[in-house]
């Protein structure tokens, strides 16, 4: 070939080409690698709602507390920019298409702790489009926020609502920064991550850690002797929204 | 041959000092947009995405939309498209940039916007539509240049850019589909969750883009000696006509299956829609207008004689593409938040800065156009001589 201009950036092109789909082949190349030893816990939540709306009627929040405090969650002034992790909404609201006209008196307006289901089967993960969130090895659907491009296709993704975006810098609307979790930046999404920095220390999630009425049962769902596993085989629970297959790890005792 | 976009009349250099002026100051607003995040919009934790991903999703269609004129003229020799198949790609050429720009201008990160090619994510609908709007950009760019210029030197066409034609006809129906697919395809989104939907894309369109570029054709032919030719735009408008019937029968199909199943996820989002929910329904008289202006446009298209005659045929345009860039650039994605997950309506409305810059982002496109045309009527016009 002639060695001109012309040849020179054809073959250039090319290379260039070639060593930018390097990157896409090694996505390809990658296989998830197997833990060693001990099978990896699988973390879920069981939300026993008795006992949660006996101390709603002592007035007590302390799981929303506990999770806003430790996280550095911000309280904004305005709606359309709020985050939150962990909340309080109406039955009927959490556990749609489970309602009819003839349930006891006044549960469907009872408030009942929602967040993130940490489904086994995520559309969140499927859709992101850097891996920047992404199911760990417990289970738990965590987010890189480094990564996060603020694309917001998770959020359309949950079915659940459970994710925010900062919309705005958070640090100004947090009241009491907690030093030990970091803030987020204005233009990621963020939602409850199972308190992972608290599980990879052998802790329980801080919500669980906060209720005192014993509300909230947090535990492994491979091991058959678990708190979780137990109450599951006692009482009857309920998963929202089953129907479209994304087996959430949080369940509603009724 | 990009020297021929830069002699111009005052009205044109005018003409591209407005939309520069446009373009300006939604560049001013997307810096304070930069500065503040994206607050300084209408959209909330609820309805997460909107105008800009609306418009976005409506420009894709437009982009695709070259392939009616490509299609025609390359596989099935319609010899009058020969006149007009530049101006289809170089309209799909600006349409896809205005839609990158829409992306971006979404992100919450920017500047992180290359970590969709340092982690590839094959399962994520959004990186492939990085990869099929790219290549789409990437493939008209060199498509429509090397066209032009054979044209220009009076040569065949080369085999390459014949073979690259051909791959972007099946390409430009895939960016529409993959778009199509971003929304199909989540299992939380009831009005969204429709197989039909990317037929819904593919139908509605052929019948915006080819308006528009029917639109376009006029404005070239007023102001240059060049004429698209009657007979091509009249096929076109065939095209936009049945484009636009199958486009309202499957909003048709749409309500039947809603409200014959009587299933309330399915009922819910037409019903914001046409009707309000809750007592909230701040898109209805936009849903009304897009019916009075798509039957109107249907109307007009149907009958040969108001289809032929140009000043009908400019209304029959101009409604169908307000009418599609109404349903499927306002309607179609804020419509899939609402209700919310928690089955509770929250509305969205644009704030000023929002449109601020989706305008500007239109000035570019338009400044696109203006400059690549210009550039192929001078290729045209220096030929015909």
């Amino acid at each position: 070939m002639k060695i001109n201009r012309r040849n020179f950036l054809i073959v250039g092109g090319f290379g260039a080409l070639g060593a930018g789909m390097l990157s896409a082949t090694k996505s390809f190349g990658r296989k998830v690698q197997a833990g060693q030893g001990m099978p990896a816990p699988k973390w879920a939540l069981a939300v026993d709602l008795q006992k949660c709306w006996a101390g709603q009627q002592a007035g007590c929040h302390d799981c929303l507390n506990a999770c806003n405090k430790a996280h550095n969650i911000p309280q904004m002034n305005e709606a359309k920019d709020e985050i939150k992790w962990i909340w309080l909404a109406p039955f009927e609201k959490v556990l749609p298409g489970q309602q009819h006209d003839f349930l006891p008196e006044g549960i469907k307006e009872k408030p009942v702790v929602t967040l993130c289901n940490h489904c086994d089967n995520p559309p969140c993960v499927r859709v992101c489009p850097t891996k920047a969130t992404f199911k760990s090895a417990e289970g738990v659907v965590t987010m890189d926020y480094h990564r996060c491009i603020g694309c917001r296709y998770c959020m359309a993704a949950c079915p659940y609502g459970a994710r925010s975006f900062n919309f705005r810098d958070p640090r100004p609307f947090i009241s009491e920064r907690e030093m030990t979790y970091p803030t987020r930046e204005k233009g990621v999404v963020e939602k409850c991550n199972f308190c992972a920095e608290r599980l990879e220390e052998g802790l329980r999630p801080s919500c669980v850690e906060a209720c005192s009425y014993g509300a909230l049962i947090f535990g492994d769902l491979s091991d058959p002797q678990s708190e979780v596993r137990e109450i599951l085989r006692q009482r009857y629970s309920l998963q929202r929204k089953p129907q479209l297959g994304t087996d959430p790890k949080v369940y509603y005792l009724i | 041959m990009l020297d021929k976009a830069l002699k111009g009349s005052p009205k044109y250099w005018g003409w591209i000092i407005i939309l520069l002026a446009i373009a300006g100051v939604g560049f001013g607003c997307y810096l304070w947009q930069l500065n503040q995040g994206l607050t300084v919009t209408g959209m909330s934790r609820d309805v997460s995405w909107a105008l800009y991903i609306a418009q976005l999703t409506f420009f894709v269609g437009i982009a695709a939309s070259a392939v009616t004129v490509v299609l025609p003229y390359y596989l099935h020799d319609v010899k009058s498209f020969g006149r007009i198949t530049i101006f289809g790609e170089f309209l799909a050429v600006a349409a896809v940039i205005m839609c990158m720009l829409f992306v971006i201008v979404d992100l919450g990160k920017p500047a992180r916007l290359f970590n969709i090619i340092f982690h590839p994510t094959p399962n994520s609908i959004l990186f492939w539509d990085m990869v099929v709007l790219s290549g789409y950009l990437l493939l008209n760019l060199v498509i429509g240049w090397n066209v032009l210029e054979a044209e220009r030197n009076a040569l065949k066409l080369p085999g390459w850019v014949k073979t690259l034609i051909y791959i972007s006809i099946p390409w430009a129906i895939s960016i529409h589909t993959v778009t199509a697919f971003l929304y199909a395809g989540l299992p939380g989104r009831d009005y969204w969750l429709t197989a039909l939907m990317g037929a819904r894309f593919l139908a509605s369109a052929f019948a915006s883009g080819p308006a528009l570029l029917i639109l376009l054709c006029f404005v070239v032919k007023r102001v240059s000696n060049f004429d698209p030719g009657e007979e091509a735009l009249g096929k076109l408008s065939v095209i936009i006509t049945y484009a636009l019937a199958i486009s309202l029968f499957f909003v048709g199909l749409e309500f039947f299956t809603a409200f014959y199943s009587q299933v309330p996820g399915h009922m819910e989002g037409l019903t914001y829609l046409f009707w309000g929910l809750e007592g909230q329904g701040n898109l209805v008289p936009f849903m009304w207008l897009f019916v009075i202006l798509a039957v109107a446009g249907f109307i007009l298209l149907i009958n040969p004689r108001t289809r032929r005659q140009e000043s009908t045929l400019k209304i029959a345009c101009g409604a169908v593409f307000i009418a599609m860039l109404l349903e499927k650039g306002l309607g179609l994605v804020v419509t899939g938040f609402i209700p919310n997950p928690l089955d509770t309506v929250v509305e969205y409305a644009p704030t000023a800065p929002e449109m601020a810059i989706t305008v500007g982002i239109w000035a570019i496109g338009f400044l696109i156009i203006t400059v690549l045309y210009k550039m192929a009527i001078g290729v045209k016009e220096e030929i015909d001589f």
